[in-house]
């Protein structure tokens, strides 16, 4: 068949312009790359638009005693001891001067007294650590990312989707996709590829996440032959608003518990008394979240089947002032005041802790010239991500990430990329076009929302990951036949029934690495095996396609060395 | 609950297409993004629409509803008068692509004729929070576009050639006002973005979501420093005297 196609090349290609994606254009383009920025919205509209609450950098202008290792620390410990100790490492020493390169961009964020930047407290930091815009620090971030970048000069992509990865013996060599607004197909050439797509919430339906959350780049590092790790571990958000339905799963930054927010329950209880009275309302998300839920689940729910969190015992002109954005959000999405009465929020699926598996130093993926950085990739935050680590990572994973890639686009020569893999590639895309089934993928999207939801929660058991495997393969088949209507001119239906298959990949992954891990760790509750086991202490779950089947491996943890070990499990 | 009746433009490209009626039932506290994705996944899977965080955050559900410039996401069924179809259409200031999709492309490139902030030498980054409270508001933007969508500079006179539009006299208000920004883009806003245009009607405040204004506190200052800088008349005086 092979129609035309636009073809485009450089030397570092970054597909993702969250902060993760922006940061290593930035990098690369400083390392005197030619780089070209892909992404399936407008540029500035990614997911990091959405972060509220902060950016976690040890940067002890508020409390002294902070420093790298206490960050480190409350990393590992948020992350069940799961994580790769050496992101954990460079991401806390790394962080403080990642966002005073953002200051020096031109970002702005709240002040101390003294002028230097303000940091809040959040759930499993020690310390204050969090440096902030009132709750918009995503928007703040990405601004100034993106302006820097447009400075520096890459070239944006924008509304353009990559469906595969391109590769020659065995290293990656490129990209094939095509146009949202009118479907026509364009090819990269490139010599990195840094993978910044974010995560997969779209295959829940109660989720903090947008239309692009549909685990895009795993699926199509999976495909290449990358590895994915950690992909049983799925954070749900504890506070996402319950109320009125177009607004469920929406978020509620976690902030308004930093800020002094209390949970209670129907009756008026502070039930998280019950279940970490240390730490309170800023236990770590996994607890808080498992906490609500158990609430609702035995009766003691508000009216929506949430928690009540009240923030309006604080001065009203204060709650204005830290969390602009909440009291909109409230006031005119839900008629709730929330200087005068408190929120009914309830978990929603929010973030994947897995994604590819990556080196520390480089975020190399475990195929060459392949990168990943941000939520796609794995490592960071073992199996629960602390809140404010997200946008730490995306700055020094990012930067990590593009510096890897300019370096690797540097010392490797021009590739091959074949006919076939871009006939193949085609052929699958416009597939929608000419099945005849009357599927819609709309239909489809909605019922595998359905299985992820009702069986791969926040609570697992072996019956309901079997059913959900049962279950998905049957979406399977059905997306395979999904069939769109209309032109290739923005066409929605079309996009979903691409996307679709990204979301279908990443939930197998999900549920064949929740049914293996016979635990419960962070983020994976089995109610089946409802304690820690050592030995799961110790593993992985690796995730890789062999014979075009998905496997499941298994790969050890890495073991910090001794003086980070006693330093992390010191009382 | 009653159905609402959606009359939504559908088309593609530039020119021709017509308003579409649609029902949708509606839900407690449902906006019209939520009944456009309805729409989407019942009747008309091909209706181009743009949206990405539902929250008022993200800027790019814009769309014209009832004839107001809004982000759908933002807007509640039940504000609207239920005795009439809910009109949304595309926004008028921009290209058409297909359906409530337009083409804002000339916005990203209005953006980069503006010179990033650039520091002053040896500062040492101490910043009062009274500075940047006056800075935060314009950088609260969150580009939907819907003040150049509504600026009858562009809207009435296609200006687009020489005029930057309210959105971008916010991102300069924003530089120009950092604390420790050391440029001066008096001459860009004169001669690249034609802020003289303005005639400061105040449509671009009374659309924007966040509550920007943009008249007062954006647009009019910065007239102010183009005017002290190009029309002060000692100035212009001394300039014809000396010939400098």
């Amino acid at each position: 068949m092979t129609t035309t196609y636009e073809t485009r090349e450089h030397d570092v290609l970054i597909i993702g312009a969250g902060g993760a994606g922006l940061r290593a254009a930035i990098e690369a383009l400083a390392k005197g790359c030619s780089v070209g920025v892909v992404c399936k919205s407008l540029l500035g509209k990614a997911h990091t638009v959405m972060a509220e609450g902060g950016i976690a950098a040890a940067m002890c202008n508020v409390d002294t005693a902070d420093g790298w290792q206490p960050h480190f620390r409350d990393t590992m410990r948020g992350g069940k001891y799961l994580n790769n100790w050496r992101m954990a490492q460079l991401h806390a020493q790394e962080a403080p001067d990642r966002v005073s390169e953002l200051e020096q961009w031109g970002a702005l964020f709240d002040r101390t007294g003294k002028g230097a930047i303000l940091q809040r407290a959040f759930g499993g930091h020690t310390y204050k650590r969090l440096c902030h815009v009132g709750d918009r620090t995503g928007l703040e971030m990405i601004r100034t990312l993106q302006d820097r970048g447009v400075q520096l000069g890459f070239d944006v992509y924008m509304e353009c989707t990559i469906t595969r990865l391109l590769t020659d013996g065995g290293r990656v060599a490129g990209a094939f996709g095509y146009w949202r607004e009118n479907g026509r197909l364009i090819v990269f050439k490139a010599k990195s590829v840094v993978i910044a797509t974010g995560g997969i919430g779209k295959a829940w339906p109660v989720t903090s996440n947008s239309w692009e959350y549909t685990g895009d780049g795993m699926t199509l590092a999976y495909e290449a032959g990358a590895e994915l790790m950690d992909m049983e571990f799925v954070q749900f958000h504890p506070t996402g608003m319950v109320w009125p339905p177009g607004v469920q799963g929406l978020l509620v930054t976690e902030a308004v518990r930093g800020e002094g927010g209390i949970l209670r329950n129907k009756l008026g209880e502070r039930f998280m008394e019950k279940y970490d009275p240390k730490r309170m309302e800023l236990s770590t998300r996994d607890v808080v979240a498992r906490s609500i839920y158990t609430e609702v689940k035995e009766g003691r729910g508000t009216e929506h089947g949430g928690a009540y969190l009240d923030i309006s015992h604080k001065p009203a002109e204060y709650v204005k002032k830290k969390l602009p954005s909440m009291y909109h959000q409230f006031k005119e999405l839900a008629d709730v005041d929330i200087t005068k009465g408190p929120m009914e929020v309830g978990p929603t699926c929010h973030y994947v802790m897995g994604g590819i598996r990556v080196e520390a130093e480089t975020a190399q993926s475990t195929l060459p010239g392949l990168f990943a950085a941000g939520e796609a990739a794995a490592g960071l935050h073992g199996a629960n991500r602390l809140g404010g680590n997200s946008l730490s990572d995306l700055l020094v994973f990012g930067r990590r990430a593009g510096m890897a890639a300019a370096d690797h686009a540097k010392r490797v020569s021009g590739s091959n990329i074949g006919s076939v893999q871009i006939e193949e590639a085609e052929k699958e895309l416009l597939a929608p076009f000419s099945n005849t089934a009357a599927e819609s993928p709309y239909a489809v999207h909605r019922d595998l929302q359905k299985v992820m939801q009702s069986l791969v929660g926040i609570f697992r058991t072996e019956e309901d990951l079997k059913r959900a495997f049962a279950e998905l393969e049957e979406l399977k088949d059905r997306a395979a036949k999904a069939s769109v209507e209309g032109s290739r001119l923005f066409n929605p239906g079309w996009h979903l029934a691409r996307d679709l298959k990204s979301m279908l990949t990443v939930s197998e992954a999900v549920a064949l690495s929740a049914l293996a891990r016979t635990e419960s760790r962070g983020a994976h509750s089995r109610i089946d095996y409802p304690n820690y086991d050592p030995v799961w202490e110790k593993k992985h779950n690796i995730i890789v396609r062999e014979g075009g089947e998905m496997k499941r491996r298994e790969s050890p943890v890495e073991e910090m060395p001794e003086d980070l070990k006693q330093f992390v499990m010191a009382e | 609950m009653p159905d609402a009746t959606l009359r939504i433009f559908r088309g593609e490209g530039a020119i021709g297409g017509q308003a579409v009626d649609y029902s949708v039932p509606i839900a407690p506290g449902m906006v019209v993004l939520d009944a456009l994705h309805y729409i989407q996944g019942h009747q008309a899977p091909d209706l181009a629409v743009r949206w990405n965080c539902k929250a008022a955050k993200c800027g790019s559900c814009s769309a014209e509803v009832n004839g107001r410039p809004r982000l759908t996401c933002k807007t509640r069924v039940d504000s609207l008068p239920m005795d009439q179809p809910i009109v949304v259409m595309p926004m008028k200031s921009f290209p058409r692509i297909k359906d409530l999709v337009t083409d804002v492309s000339w916005n990203y490139t209005v953006n980069k004729k503006i010179p990033a902030f650039r520091p002053y030498q040896n500062t040492d980054w101490k910043i009062s929070q009274l500075d940047v409270d006056r800075v935060q508001e314009f950088r609260k933007c969150i580009e939907c576009f819907l003040c150049q969508d509504v600026c009858h500079v562009l809207r009435e006179h296609g200006a687009k050639a020489k005029f930057g539009g309210p959105r971008f006299f916010v991102r300069v208000a924003g530089l120009e006002l950092h604390p420790l920004d050391s440029l001066n883009r008096a001459g860009l806003l004169k001669d690249d973005l034609g802020i003289g245009l303005c005639n400061i009607t105040k449509c671009c405040t009374e659309v924007c979501p966040e509550d920007i204004h943009i008249t007062d506190n954006a647009i009019i200052p910065l007239k102010e420093r183009v005017v002290d800088q190009f029309y002060d008349p000692l100035t212009m005086l001394f300039r014809k005297i000396t010939g400098k």
